[in-house]
């Protein structure tokens, strides 16, 4: 636009040295997911430099979980990825149990699997969505909320919790599944399926949405490897890392399913990535709805760390003193020091236990995949324009509890 | 095929490795703090060991050791698919003295996992960067996950409500609420 | 809903025990505010994807008269504290508090809004009564959605009748004193 003031003598403006603008966004800001806070450089919409500060939820996990015994971390790991707790408790119950060397029953690794990829499912629903939604598009946020309502409810019908339940146990789950788990399990994943390809459609059509992301927030393989990214992020960048096909844990390997990987890592790739690992997450769960044994076991027959049965703990002394030690003095777990780690939702999610073989963890370490995924955003959006911010840090998926802990 | 990795850096670094270990499966060596960055150089830089990923970076608080802190990196290799847990004890018994070389320049993520580490335990990153806190705010004294420091300590950043009984205000009860903490806050350093 | 039950004795009876007579006119400004509710949602943590649900076909929040978010907190006249306030966020939740227009209502969603929840530590506000004044407290971790409806009536009940007061949803029968002794039996399928 054409300055107003075009008869004054240039020596007599004040123009001021620093071209730059100083601009904050969050951590109120609803893009910012309420937890992030970025200062920016501007010169004119272009960001220079930016500052990305994490922290607003730091609530401690680490340090409570040195406080309680080694079950009474479940509650806390369920609301560190408070999007798909379940994938978190089962990621730390591996942990514990590798380092008490104990495998659980195939049909509970069937059990897993299987509220595992629906956990990872309304993940990606809920991250595919928000960034529609951030980016305008509110109708595919509604339908895929509601495609994870259905998710929830099946999760309810198994753990009698929405959303944090605290489902997992050392050695097993809480609960057998429930004798209608199968059939509705298998309708809801291909209720998602049906909503997701409807959703695809509204927003793959839409000509805005397609450009706010294409060659947006581009990052290559290398940096993204060095940031340490995982997950979806990663994969996005033409890296096929995925913790169930490169090192499988539970019966992962049994189990026919792609990586999908992007090609130029931009935040369509990221988007596209997270939508066609939806797919996946759908395939799995109907092989292993397939080979999951009707019967059998739930708990590992350990009576160090299972708790018995209730009628045994109200019949027999045994069973109460039992009971009471798991319970009052937590499970022990033999001094020693632990990295497990699983694909979660946003990644490579690890566990890095440390025990003095009393039955308090000594150090509970969870390795976020989301920290390090949002670490990057500082070189994603550098250089960017500041409109392109939103579709960014969406396709990071940030999860607050995840990422500061 | 881990334990190639833990021989290899063993004949490149000899007396720097100062111990190995192998529990449920993770191969482990504790280096000497010194040569902490020339290891992870060779780590990424071999052809041998190719760890392109630094995956994690944390600490952990022996607090009656010398010394005292365990500083924890695990690498991991996206091409060849091994990991190694990389340790070195850095700090005197008083949590003073905790240094140890900065990994920032060789992978990306060292940046935000050395900040956290030092906000966390006080382990000071030599030559990083940018070496603020994180997690916790730049007014806040004392490192939260050293286990002298008490769990329930608050440092807050604004005042509390000028009312009465602020520990528990109407409409909660008494006998309302949590049967733990809440009165026991020891307030931060601004009271005492 | 459109029905104004409220213009009559009705409300002078209620407004008795407070102190102070409504009007006719209060009671139209409290039964338009009531169902006008701007909200300003200041989403932090996990009880956010509660409120994603609350606001979303299934349960539909808008069908009470709040349904406009409003990210502007000049905007708003009831803001949703959704989540755990740690000491690092309250200076923001104060400074976004104090810039909303009175009259202003604040909601507690979850039981870490309300009193700070099993986060009893150095970092987390022990509720956000601390810093600022509430006035529905809803429990839960996350709350359900029609926890939250029954919150948001209240709220409104509360507009309408001018009461100030702070209140917490409670069960709609409470599982301590009922017969069964808090087991609840669930009506299940035909198959169970």
């Amino acid at each position: 636009m054409e300055p107003l003031d075009l008869d004054l003598e240039e020596a007599e403006l004040e123009l001021p040295t620093d071209p730059t603008t100083m601009l904050n966004v969050g951590p109120a800001h609803p893009a910012m997911h309420g937890t992030v806070r970025c200062v920016m450089e501007l010169s004119g919409e272009n960001i220079e430099q930016v500052d990305v500060q994490v922290g607003y939820l730091h609530r401690g996990f680490e340090k409570m979980c040195e406080r309680g015994t080694w079950s009474q971390v479940f509650p806390y790991v369920d609301r560190c990825n408070y999007v798909s707790p379940m994938l978190n408790n089962v990621g730390f119950a591996l942990a514990c149990e590798k380092m008490l060397g104990i495998e659980v029953p195939e049909r509970c690794q069937y059990y897993r699997v299987i509220l595992g990829e629906l956990a990872r499912m309304s993940d990606h629903l809920t991250c595919v969505g928000a960034m529609a939604m951030e980016l305008g598009a509110f109708t595919p946020f509604l339908w895929f909320v509601r495609a994870r309502e259905m998710i929830w409810d099946l999760m309810e019908e198994e753990t009698g919790a929405r959303l944090t339940h605290s489902f997992g146990r050392v050695g097993g789950m809480a609960h057998p599944p429930t004798k209608a788990f199968k059939e509705l399990a298998r309708a809801t994943s291909d209720h998602v399926v049906k909503v997701v390809k409807e959703g695809e459609q509204l927003l793959l059509g839409n000509r805005i949405f397609l450009d706010r992301l294409d060659k947006v927030g581009i990052i290559s393989a290398e940096d993204a490897i060095s940031l340490g990214w995982t997950g979806p992020c990663l994969r996005a960048s033409g890296v096929p890392y995925d913790v169930r096909k490169a090192h499988p844990y539970m019966v992962y390997d049994r189990f026919d399913f792609d990586v999908p990987v992007g090609a130029t890592g931009d935040c369509y790739d990221r988007f596209i990535v997270r939508v066609e690992e939806l797919k996946q997450s759908a395939r799995i769960i109907e092989q292993a709805l397939e080979q999951m044994p009707d019967d059998g076991p739930i708990n590992a027959d350990d009576p160090r760390v299972v708790l018995p049965p209730k009628e045994e703990v109200y019949n027999s002394i045994e069973g109460t003193i039992q009971h009471f030690k798991i319970v009052m003095e937590g499970l022990k777990i033999p001094a020693g020091e632990v990295y497990s780690y699983t694909e979660g939702g946003n990644g490579e999610l690890g566990f890095y236990l440390v025990s003095d073989g009393s039955g308090t963890p000594y150090r509970v370490r969870i390795r976020p995949p989301c920290f390090l995924v949002t670490s990057g955003l500082e070189r994603v959006i550098t250089g960017e324009m500041i409109a392109d911010v939103v579709p960014c840090f969406g396709s990071l998926n940030m999860i607050g509890g995840e990422c500061d802990r | 095929m881990a334990e190639a990795l833990v021989k290899a850096v063993q004949s490149q670094f000899g007396a720097a490795v100062l111990e190995t270990h192998n529990q449920h499966g993770d191969e482990t060596i504790v280096v000497d703090a010194g040569s902490w960055k020339d290891i992870a150089a060779f780590l990424r830089d071999d052809r041998r060991t190719q760890m392109n990923m630094l995956t994690d970076l944390t600490a952990v608080d022996y607090p009656d050791r010398e010394p005292r802190f365990e500083v924890v990196a695990h690498f991991c290799s996206l091409t060849r698919g091994h990991r190694l847990r990389v340790k070195a004890r850095v700090g005197f018994e008083d949590g003073e003295g905790a240094e140890i070389d900065s990994l920032a320049d060789l992978y990306g993520s060292a940046n935000w996992m050395e900040r956290e580490c030092w906000d966390m335990f006080g382990v000071k990153f030599k030559g990083h960067p940018d070496l603020r806190r994180i997690l916790m705010y730049p007014e806040f004294e004392g490192h939260p996950l050293r286990r002298d420091y008490p769990a329930q300590k608050i440092q807050p950043l604004v005042p509390y409500r000028d009312v009465d009984n602020i520990e528990k205000l109407p409409p909660f009860g008494d006998d309302m609420g949590m049967s733990f903490g809440r009165q026991t806050h020891a307030f931060g350093s601004h009271e005492e | 809903m459109g029905e104004m039950k409220s213009t009559t004795t009705h409300v002078l009876e209620a407004g008795e025990g407070q102190g102070f007579a409504t009007t006719r006119f209060q009671d139209l400004l409290g039964w338009a505010q009531k169902y006008s509710l701007f909200m300003y949602p200041f989403v932090t943590a996990c009880c956010g994807m509660e409120f994603m649900a609350v606001t979303s076909p299934r349960h539909d929040l808008s069908r009470f008269g709040a349904e406009a978010p409003r990210f502007s907190p000049r905007q708003s006249d009831l803001l949703w504290v959704v989540g755990t306030i740690s000491q690092r966020q309250a200076p923001v939740l104060k400074r976004i508090y104090e810039q909303m227009a009175e009259p202003k209502w604040v909601m507690a969603f979850g039981t870490c809004a309300s009193c700070g929840g099993f986060y009893d530590n150095y970092t987390t506000v022990a509720g956000i009564d601390k810093i600022i004044p509430c006035d529905v407290y809803i429990p839960g971790c996350p709350p359900r959605p029609e926890a939250v409806f029954d919150g948001l009536m209240l709220l409104q009940d509360k507009i309408a009748s001018g009461n100030r007061e702070p209140a917490i949803v409670k069960p709609r029968t409470d599982p301590a004193v009922s017969h069964n002794h808090g087991v609840v039996q669930l009506r299940r399928s035909k198959d169970a």
